[in-house]
């Protein structure tokens, strides 16, 4: 066995268009009610835009992920866009040299809030096998990282579990998270804003 | 009539009597040295002469030999005689505490990239270089990583996570 998760939660297909589930609240005829927060995951969560940064092996790996086989876009994260302007998630794959550091910061500050962060594969999560004096030891010295996905490089299946646990985050994250003062915190230590 | 590693030999000792030192023959190819001082007259010399014509720098790299003392950095040339198809190798030493060499940009404007990946790298000083500053490491970068001067684990890093790898 190949020590990634799987995701083991059977699904039967209900209908030849699957549909999200619905969140927690109150119905009666005619009406639904639930928070804000939920119906506005719901969305987010299934409608993920992901801007990939494939530097290396890893990036290979995702390109597998995007195709038929595995297929990412089952996961409402069909649209890949190539500007981070359009984009929430910033998918980082592969090692990242010291000199490319303010490239992926860049890029990070070119996405609009509501963001997240996958660093997919050893070399991204830690620097992996190079120990060495040009790659930068883990992309989480420059922005923040919600989800890391381990391995090297990390199988398809993986980074697509990595990409359900951005989404379980993205689900559940509060409105108002990104006003927090820990928020502002976190990104003031990366020195952002 | 080809050009053979005998008569580029004789063309050299001929010119430099005994300041060109060190030849030697590795796989065919000739490999010989000077004083550093000398390094432009003898490029100047093997492009110019009439038999030789190393009109093309293939490579300009360094190497450190830290047990060297006094001649730890090597520069080495790689010259290739486009016409007669032959190669040779030219190596100057220098002191890693005052590592200036002449540039060789004025010969060759190829020698450009090469000497600033050679500073970039082994540190050497090239006196007369238009624009010499890193080109491949981060600017902020305050060493020459491929000296053999550091621990194999260097303990002054900063950047690595002692948790995640076990020190
Ligand atoms: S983690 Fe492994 S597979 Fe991925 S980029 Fe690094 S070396 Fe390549």
């Amino acid at each position: 066995m190949r020590p990634v998760s799987y995701n083991i939660k059977k699904k039967p297909l209900e209908a030849d268009i699957s549909m999200a589930e619905m969140p927690e609240g109150h119905q009666g005829q005619g009406f639904f009610a639930t928070t804000l927060d939920n119906v506005i995951g719901l969305a987010r969560k299934n409608s993920l835009w992901p801007l990939p940064f494939a530097t290396s092996c890893c990036g290979i790996e995702f390109m597998a992920t995007m195709a038929a086989t595995y297929d990412i876009a089952r996961f409402g994260s069909e649209r890949v866009g190539f500007s981070p302007r359009q984009c929430d998630l910033l998918m980082v794959m592969g090692t990242i040299a010291k000199k490319m550091g303010p490239v992926v910061k860049q890029v990070y500050l070119q996405m609009a809030e509501p963001r997240w962060v996958i660093a997919v594969g050893a070399c991204a999560s830690s620097g992996g096998i190079f120990d060495t004096y040009s790659v930068l030891q883990g992309i989480d010295q420059v922005v923040p990282v919600d989800v890391y996905v381990p391995g090297c490089p990390p199988r398809p299946e993986a980074i697509l579990d990595g990409l359900m646990r951005i989404q379980d985050l993205v689900g559940k994250e509060s409105l108002r998270r990104r006003n927090s003062e820990q928020y502002k915190a976190l990104l003031e230590s990366y020195g952002i804003q | 009539m080809a050009l053979s590693n005998e008569q580029i030999k004789e063309k050299l000792v001929e010119k430099f009597g005994d300041q060109v030192i060190g030849f030697e023959e590795q796989y065919g190819m000739l490999s010989f040295q000077s004083a550093k001082e000398l390094n432009l007259k003898v490029l100047n010399f093997l492009v110019e002469e009439a038999t030789l014509q190393f009109r093309f720098l293939t490579d300009l790299c360094g190497v450190h030999y830290p047990d060297n003392k006094g001649q730890e950095i090597a520069v080495v040339y790689h010259l290739h005689n486009m016409r007669e198809n032959v190669r040779i190798r030219y190596k100057v030493f220098t002191d890693s505490a005052q590592p200036d060499v002449y540039t060789a940009t004025g010969l060759f404007a190829g020698a450009n990239w090469m000497e600033r990946e050679t500073y970039d790298f082994y540190g050497v000083n090239f006196v007369g270089h238009p624009n010499l500053k890193r080109i491949l490491n981060v600017e902020e970068m305050d060493y020459f990583p491929m000296r053999k001067e550091y621990p194999l684990e260097d303990q002054s890093r900063i950047d690595k996570d002692d948790e995640m790898f076990g020190r």
